[in-house]
């Protein structure tokens, strides 16, 4: 598991574990918790280059399908093959073994963009306040 | 109805926030569409016993000499067909064969019926009962608000319902039975909407509550667990039942919907019935059709269906199915004719995944034989 304290995250919520320029991508424990259930997960292509903010891959709960974005930009260098079998992996441990995919940062700096942890428990809050169903 | 009126609260309220039920908006109720996981309890519901708040539906008394023969006049199936301490399905018909309402409709007495009706139509459907009761001597009652409702359903259901009613798991499959429940008048029907065996208990606004937790409490040792409105929805879908509204309305008939088995023509004149013999007579030109994805992906509402690369229609209900691990969907295919196995298509995130038509029920329980 990840510590959520030391990642980055997107208001749609996925997060992002950069180091140096190798990004790990997934959805937030409060993301998982919203969307229920995860049945099926939909992963970019490996060698995919992908923009920060473009849709690149597809996780279906029993209740909608939910686009994921890419935090920055850069190559799919991996996707998670053991999640994509077993999507429950992704309630079970969304900061862990439900990681969605891997991808090589062509733009690293693109990440300062992004909400760190206290900026994403504020906007939860926010989101919260004006109710978001 | 106007979208600025307050939500409507369930007797069971507090309850689901206690248990951390998480609440939605359901057509103007606040009800929980889980507790701990919609494929959990979809599944204990499969395997064990599901508790289900299902307080918004309505209860609507049907009393006096004429009661039969006025519900005979409304419904498309044949009333007179359940005696004291039976329940039947039937569909309340338009002129134009079109479905007002889809009920429950349990004989208490001779002379007493209780219908339950849908939560958004209780109120268009009792005053659609008062505009067609004229003439009869039948005293209508809507009492929606005075009761409240829980499921009980699942494999363990009867050795839960028997832990607060004894005398439940001696009902048959569609029995009714009126009886105390903490000492205020209720009903305990043997019937449901997820496929599996199961009980409904109607029990006063004062001591539902009591009953839910007795319930809760006492079903433990069983398994039970509560669930919400998204479990209901995949358990009901994949056992072929209809959600009125989105399934059937007044514009489609018992005969497109597929449910022709519940309209009885030969059991003498009702509101529809020239029109639902004139349209069994000329066969329908749509239908509503089960499919069943043959790749991975999940189904929503509203996708189109595609048979030789042609649109035939949308799907009006589909899902993951946790029992079938695959999605399904019905909708109404304007190509009534097509086999169980015929290939066709659905319309996902722009791409058409292989689907085949399919017969309902999707999942039928081994633990609820049919005609039981």
């Amino acid at each position: 598991m990840l510590d959520p304290k030391k990642l980055k995250y997107l208001k749609s919520h996925e997060w992002l574990d950069l180091q140096g320029d190798a990004g790990t991508v997934g959805i937030s424990d409060h993301a998982q918790k919203e969307i229920t259930d995860v049945v099926f997960i939909e992963p970019p292509k490996l060698g995919r280059k992908v923009k920060q903010g473009e849709a690149c891959c597809v996780v279906e709960s029993v209740k909608a399908a939910f686009d994921i974005y890419a935090p920055v930009s850069g190559e799919i260098v991996a996707v998670n093959a053991d999640a994509v079998k077993n999507p429950a992996l992704v309630n079970a441990e969304a900061l862990g073994k439900g990681w969605l995919f891997k991808l090589k940062a062509s733009a690293p700096g693109e990440a300062a963009k992004l909400m760190d942890y206290p900026a994403y428990e504020e906007f939860l809050k926010a989101e919260a306040a004006h109710g978001s169903h | 109805m106007s979208t600025s009126a307050a939500l409507r609260r369930t007797a069971l309220y507090e309850s689901h926030k206690r248990l951390g039920g998480k609440i939605v908006d359901f057509h103007g109720w606040e009800l929980p569409v889980q507790f701990e996981s919609i494929m959990r309890e979809h599944e204990a519901t499969r395997h064990r016993c599901g508790l289900f708040d299902v307080s918004h539906m309505g209860q609507v008394f049907v009393t006096g000499p004429d009661a039969l023969a006025f519900l005979q006049k409304v419904n498309a199936n044949d009333i007179a067909r359940v005696k004291p301490g039976r329940a039947i399905y039937s569909h309340l018909p338009n002129e134009q064969g079109g479905v007002v309402d889809d009920v429950i409709i349990s004989c208490l007495a001779k002379d007493r019926y209780l219908v339950v009706v849908n939560a958004a139509t209780a109120d268009k459907d009792f005053a659609w009962f008062q505009k067609h009761a004229k003439g009869f001597d039948a005293e209508l009652e809507n009492k929606s608000d005075q009761y409240g409702m829980i499921a009980v359903q699942g494999p363990r259901a009867a050795d839960v319902a028997g832990l607060v009613a004894p005398e439940a798991p001696g009902l048959p499959r569609f029995g009714a039975l009126e009886r105390d429940l903490c000492g205020q008048r209720g009903f305990i029907t043997r019937t449901g909407y997820t496929g599996e065996d199961g009980f409904e208990f109607i029990a006063s606004n004062e001591i539902v509550a009591r009953v839910w937790e007795d319930l809760l409490a006492k079903g433990r040792s069983f398994g039970a667990q509560p669930c919400g409105l998204g479990a209901r929805d995949t358990l009901r879908l994949e056992a072929g039942y209809l959600l009125y509204g989105q399934d059937i309305d007044e514009g489609l008939t018992t005969y497109e919907a597929d449910y022709g088995w519940v309209v009885k023509l030969d059991k003498g004149d009702f509101i529809g019935r020239d029109a639902l013999k004139k349209q069994k007579a000329e066969g329908i030109k749509r239908k509503l059709t089960g499919i069943r994805l043959l790749e991975r992906g999940v189904p929503r509402a509203g996708a189109p269906v595609m048979i030789d690369g042609k649109e035939a229609g949308k799907l009006c209900s589909a899902t993951f199915s946790p029992s079938l691990r695959a999605g399904i969907g019905t909708g109404y295919l304007d190509r009534p004719d097509l086999a169980p196995g015929t290939k066709c298509g659905v319309m996902l995130h722009g791409r058409e995944i292989p689907a085949e038509i399919v017969k309902t029920p999707f999942y039928a329980s081994p633990n609820l034989k049919k005609g039981a």
